[in-house]
């Protein structure tokens, strides 16, 4: 058994049949009627997205938090409508091949048998061990991967890939930004609750580095162990009342509490129910994102709406963290006119490469480790608070490079 | 009819005729106010604060200076405007989310953008029917008429493309790429060449009307100013075709451009989120709308230099102004 659940070549919903249905009718119509018009003497290309995706249903502590279904596949898609709409001009054709692993599982096997149906261009929603184990076939295979999901410093550091392109941010970029916020709003002092899981330590970790970076001081640090026992229960709510205030007394003077617990163990029950009245932030109360399901600004509404009505739900951070990266090739492959994995990779890698994502600014890659640079949203569950960076923190070249690993600071050396 | 046709052939033809010193009315759409307000161009000040559907963007005036027209984007629909009452006598059916839209030269079409479906829709005016939708890019946006009335272009913000579409056909003849998020078309008065800016691209591409290909890349350098923070959105051209101005949003100036060369003359320090721009008919002055200042700012066409700046409503968006 290799862990392949289920393959797919997508387009699944009606909106994405009704594209391909344009999309033919307008290609005839071109060239039909319009011979002499540029667009219509273009051969046609067609350009495959593969979606590799390692997933299992994940729990919450709130029922409003689980993750819906399609998470992150729902942005590809939306994208590849887009990327449609654009390419029945050019007599351009995206498609998205998905395919899904057990959580867990040995990818290689899904991941060969991708790139053996034609996929070039994979995003992948893996974690960094399984994005790792396929990182270097891929390069072999000639292959562009997408890390749309992993946000661990590691990819981009010591073990990153020039075959790698990161449209999720780093812990340290969102750590970053959030501390960016919190300083400027002179909440110095922080307390850092951390939890017993791997990630979240690594959480914990981009959060001190970001204390020292922008003069903040840890007063104290407190490790929630999970022993499986907090989870949502009937009675869980009412043992948790009392047991927060308790994990939460005689703390040093502080102006907010962090809590590091990417698991969903104990994070999100800590708002409201500390010993001594304090702002919540970290993974829980006010989190720091690559997107906002109610972010709004800088043309925001009109990617919301049309996410809202392909899908009937609203835009998550790895749903934009996908349609980013399948808008990428969209662009390289307009571009360019050519969906030949060198020329796209030398599109996105020049200078005149630039995305926008309803972010402000035109998002371009740090060409040190091919992390995507990029505003990072300040939220709660209702809506957007900030946007990080933050005035006033300056930097040589771009102030999104204040955000997360900077080059000078950089272990990664591409080969 | 015919005789209306004449005057405005007329008009078209000689627009430096005007007196200068004539008084002008000048619409702004205040996008958070729900509202337009009413300058007086001479005394630049407030007259008037009308009220409007929700979330008012795109704002154009008829020929004969009768018709206001708004798209009240989050209503969905046109409305109109009559400028000797300041009432709200009628409705366009403008499709869902109208933002910008333009007039046909005649006053008697108009070509709306509907950022949510990927349409243009052509609205007979006179009858207020629509006559046609035509499928563009993603997120369309900006509109331009040539001055003959034969081709609109229409930009598609994620789609980075210019449509060029036949007004008799309603077809799209040439799709040009331009950079990133395309906001704004506007032609040369001699029809030469349209101007498209692209916001998040920070640059103006120059498109030759007749081979429909970009023959130039205005570029914007502002010193002390990041290149993210240039972001170029209105575009107006002087009538003798020489001058061009740009709107370049969150760098809080405006540029002026020599359109023969293509060089940047000057920057011109307005207000915050410098959004749309609109002459007055004597083109001796040019207002900016300042989105995040909540102004107008007047500027003198001789000089470049500000004149004033008036505040009107909440988040000002697009500009007008009466002709004479």
């Amino acid at each position: 058994m290799n862990g392949l659940v289920m393959k797919s070549t997508v387009p699944i919903t009606l909106t994405f049949l009704f594209g391909f249905f344009l999309l033919f009718v307008n290609v005839s119509e071109l060239s039909a009627q319009q011979p002499a018009a540029n667009q219509s003497a273009k051969p046609s290309v067609d350009a495959r997205i593969g979606y590799l995706r390692a997933y299992e249903p994940q729990l919450a502590l709130s029922v409003l938090d689980i993750p819906p279904r399609d998470e992150g596949v729902a942005g590809a898609n939306v994208a590849i409508s887009d990327n449609n709409t654009t390419g029945k001009f050019l007599g351009q054709q995206f498609t998205l091949d998905v395919t899904e692993t057990k959580f867990n599982a040995d990818v290689v096997p899904a991941f060969k048998e991708m790139v053996a149906r034609g996929d070039r261009f994979i995003l992948a929603d893996v974690s960094a061990k399984q994005l790792l184990s396929i990182a270097d076939i891929a390069k072999d295979a000639g292959v562009l991967l997408f890390n749309i999901g992993a946000t661990d410093d590691i990819l981009r550091e010591e073990e990153c890939r020039p075959n790698v392109f990161h449209t999720a941010p780093t812990r340290s970029m969102l750590a970053d930004g959030l501390a960016q916020y919190l300083v400027w709003k002179q909440w110095r002092k922080w307390v850092l609750l951390y939890g017993s899981h791997e990630n979240d330590k690594l959480y914990a970790d981009a959060v001190r580095r970001a204390a020292s970076r922008f003069g903040a001081t840890i007063v104290e640090e407190r490790l929630y162990e999970d022993r499986g026992t907090a989870r949502r229960t009937d009675s869980g709510v009412v043992l948790v009342q009392q047991q927060m205030p308790v994990f939460t007394q005689n703390l040093p003077e502080h102006d907010v509490v962090i809590v590091a617990d990417e698991s969903e163990v104990f994070g999100s029950y800590v708002p409201y129910r500390t010993w001594t009245p304090r702002p919540v932030v970290g993974t829980a109360g006010l989190v720091a994102s690559s997107w906002h399901p109610a972010s709004e600004q800088w043309g925001g509404v009109q990617i919301q709406s049309r996410f809202a009505k392909m899908t009937g739900r609203r835009m998550l951070s790895k749903d934009m963290q996908a349609w980013t990266a399948a808008r990428i090739l969209g662009e390289a492959i307009t571009r360019t006119k050519s969906a030949e994995t060198k020329q796209v990779e030398d599109y996105i890698k020049s200078d005149e490469f630039s995305i926008a994502a309803f972010k402000g600014q035109k998002l371009t890659f740090r060409n040190w480790n091919w992390q995507l640079r990029q505003p990072i949203l300040i939220g709660d569950g209702h809506g957007v608070v900030s946007t990080s960076p933050q005035a006033g923190f300056l930097h040589q070249f771009s102030e999104l490079d204040t955000l997360g690993v900077d080059r000078p600071e950089t272990k990664c050396r591409l080969k | 009819m015919r005789h209306h046709m004449c005057l405005l052939a007329a008009a078209a033809a000689l627009p430096f005729l005007a007196q200068p010193g004539w008084a002008n009315m000048v619409y702004v759409s205040n996008e958070k106010g729900n509202s337009i307000t009413v300058v007086d161009s001479t005394s630049m000040e407030v007259v008037k604060t009308i009220d409007v559907g929700q979330r008012p963007r795109g704002i154009t005036i008829s020929p004969d200076g009768k018709i206001v027209y708004v798209c009240a984007s989050d209503d969905d629909t046109v409305q109109m405007i009559d400028t000797s009452t300041g009432k709200i006598v009628g409705t366009l059916p403008s499709g869902p989310d109208p933002e910008l839209f333009i007039l046909s030269p005649d006053g008697k079409t108009l070509y709306v953008a509907n950022e949510n479906d990927n349409l243009v829709t052509v609205i007979n005016v006179e009858t207020r029917a629509v006559v046609a939708e035509i499928p563009v890019g993603v997120e369309p946006e900006g509109m331009g008429v040539s001055p003959d009335g034969k081709t609109i272009v229409n930009t598609s913000e994620t789609t980075n493309m210019a449509h060029f579409i036949d007004t008799s056909t309603h077809q799209i003849t040439d799709n040009v790429l331009v950079d990133s998020r395309p906001r704004y078309a506007q032609f040369k008065p001699d029809g030469s060449e349209v101007w498209v800016s692209a916001e998040i691209g920070g640059t103006v591409s120059v498109i030759d009307n007749k081979t429909r290909a970009v023959k130039h890349k205005i570029t914007f350098d502002i010193q002390g100013l990041r290149s993210e923070q240039i972001q170029p959105v209105g575009i107006r051209i002087s009538a003798d075709g020489k001058k061009a101005y740009v709107a370049l949003g969150p760098a809080n100036r405006v540029a002026v451009i020599n359109a023969e060369t293509y060089e940047v003359e000057k920057y011109v320090l307005v207000g915050q989120r410098v959004w749309q721009l609109a002459f007055m008919p004597d083109g001796k002055t040019i207002i900016s709308t300042n989105g995040l200042s909540n102004d107008i700012t007047f500027i003198d066409t001789a000089t470049d230099e500000p004149i004033k700046s008036v505040t009107v409503g909440q988040l000002p968006w697009g500009v007008a102004v009466a002709p004479n």
